[in-house]
């Protein structure tokens, strides 16, 4: 039962992780960039729920509805970081949106700690509803709800991919944007959607991550952000599905290792996986094997 | 139909394209033929906004090319079978040819083409569901045609359909071109194979080092001294 009460736990963090992984998998497929500022976004995600939070409490609003703005603040964020910061560079050498990504990471974070402190503040109680006891498990509203919104959120994610018009699209650019572009699909609008939908996915896990660790800071995105990078590479980057598969992954051992290893070592577990991973599958689990006919 | 009128591309400092200047009436097949290197490509991609050139125009139907976005040039009613097929390796046949209806809205004109890209293409019906990459390469010609004309295209530019293709397969999609174009699509087709261009076109095009040296009709073209020496070995 321990045991059974470890995965749940790892699932919802699990799903935490592979929510933020998607917008890194997402915008490394179709821009092939790391976009190292995406942890920050769950930084700012938070930090916009937390003061949405009071004026929904003074409008007499449920307070959940904090998670809307969260979404649609990040969404903007994101397209305006690929307007302003990453377009511009996008003939450019990588390395340079790389660093480029690094440095508008800082920016966020210095911008953040500006206006709300560096002092951590703690976020409002979300769910209040008793926790679901099943036998000897019991399995906390937070936990249930985190893992089952993510999954729906994750189908209608992939159904979107693979059937809708503009998920098409998305995946018609990255495999081949000059062709793409041939198709008459308009290759900005559909890097905005794309930086658009990860950045909301952020959004949405920065509010499930508030709900277990009801801590905001400036400095929350980043190990937050580090993981699911690792998430992402861990299912392959840029493979939608491997995002997915690497953030419940990455989720249980890290929960599992800090129930019956150790606490301390559960960082250096979690990177361990990844190095084990990539030495046998270096294209991640789900990575496609680049193999084409030509 | 189509006018390009002395417009010069430039790869940093290389000056890839000098002053071509070249003109596609309507119904007519005309091939842009030159060695490897000439500019061929980069002249089909100046036409369709793959690549903006520096000077010159590019009309298209009346229409000044300079001025529309890229993504909208295919909806003006010209599409471009780029080199290399560059088909979605990652995606299915069908997704492939949707996504060359991309522009077109109306459901049923999009399933109507699809029938009859099939028609015309019986290997891509059979493999529909197989993913674009694992297509053989004569197919992948077939399917990067085939998708070109699901937005029912007025004109379409072809680049080296031939390359890399069994003389059989060559043979089948010279024939595929000139049906296209007996059923109404004006070509503009950029080959190395020269002898086969010249005998479906009805004028040609020869350009060396980015400029356009000799042009006329493609009966005369192949008599020719120079073509025959430099193009049709011998």
């Amino acid at each position: 039962m321990e045991f059974i009460q470890q995965v749940i736990n790892g699932l919802q963090l699990g799903s935490i992780y592979a929510l933020v992984a998607l917008g890194y998998t997402m915008v490394y497929g179709i821009i092939k960039l790391i976009n190292f500022a995406h942890g920050e976004i769950i930084m700012v995600g938070a930090y916009i729920a937390l003061t949405s939070v009071s004026f929904l409490v003074q409008m007499g609003l449920p307070i959940w509805l904090c998670v809307f703005v969260a979404v649609v603040f990040c969404a903007i964020l994101g397209i305006l970081t690929e307007r302003i910061a990453y377009r511009p560079l996008r003939n450019s050498p990588r390395l340079t949106s790389l660093i480029t990504a690094i440095g508008i990471s800082f920016l966020l974070q210095n911008a953040f700690m500006l206006i709300y402190s560096p002092t951590p503040k703690p976020f409002p109680k979300m769910v209040t509803a008793a926790p679901i006891t099943v036998g000897s498990l019991q399995i906390s509203m937070s936990a249930l709800l985190t893992i089952v919104i993510s999954i729906v959120i994750m189908l209608v994610l992939q159904i979107f991919i693979q059937k809708n018009r503009l998920g098409k699209a998305m995946r018609a650019v990255s495999e081949d944007y000059g062709a793409a572009q041939l198709m008459g699909i308009n290759i900005n609008h559909t890097i905005s959607l794309t930086f658009a939908i990860g950045s909301g996915l952020a959004a949405v896990a920065a509010i499930f991550y508030c709900m277990s660790y009801p801590l905001v800071e400036y400095t929350m995105g980043t190990m937050l952000g580090l993981k699911a990078f690792v998430a992402a590479v861990l299912g392959g980057i840029g493979v939608i599905p491997g995002a997915m598969i690497g953030g419940l992954v990455l989720g249980i051992v890290e929960s599992l290792t800090k129930a019956y290893i150790s606490t301390q070592l559960a960082d250096a577990v979690t990177f361990g996986v990844l190095i084990v991973v990539l030495i046998f599958r270096p294209a991640g689990i789900m990575g496609k094997n680049t193999k084409e006919k030509v | 139909m189509l006018k390009v009128d002395n417009i010069n591309v430039f790869y940093g400092v290389i000056h890839a394209i000098k002053n071509v200047s070249l003109e596609v009436k309507e119904g007519e097949i005309v091939s842009l033929i030159g060695a490897n290197g000439a500019g061929k490509t980069s002249t089909l991609q100046a036409i369709s906004g793959m690549l903006k050139p520096k000077s010159g125009s590019v009309s298209f139907m009346g229409e000044d090319l300079n001025k529309v976005e890229s993504y909208d040039i295919l909806k003006m009613g010209m599409a471009h079978v780029p080199e290399g097929r560059r088909v979605f390796a990652g995606m299915s046949v069908k997704e492939n040819l949707e996504m060359g209806a991309y522009t077109r809205k109306d459901q049923n004109e999009i399933n109507d083409n699809l029938e009859r890209v099939f028609m015309r293409f019986p290997r891509l019906l059979e493999r529909k569901k197989q993913l674009a990459g694992t297509l053989s390469g004569g197919e992948q010609q077939m399917l990067a045609i085939g998708r070109a004309i699901m937005s029912n295209p007025k004109m379409l530019l072809l680049d080296e359909p031939s390359m890399g293709l069994s003389p059989l397969l060559v043979k089948e999609i010279f024939s595929i071109i000139k049906e296209l174009n007996e059923s109404g699509m004006t070509i503009l087709l950029v080959e190395q194979n020269a002898k086969k261009a010249l005998s479906i076109s009805n004028r040609a095009y020869v350009l060396e080092t980015g400029k356009i040296v000799l042009e006329g009709d493609a009966k005369e073209l192949m008599e020719n001294d120079a073509v025959k020496k430099a193009y049709l070995g011998g």
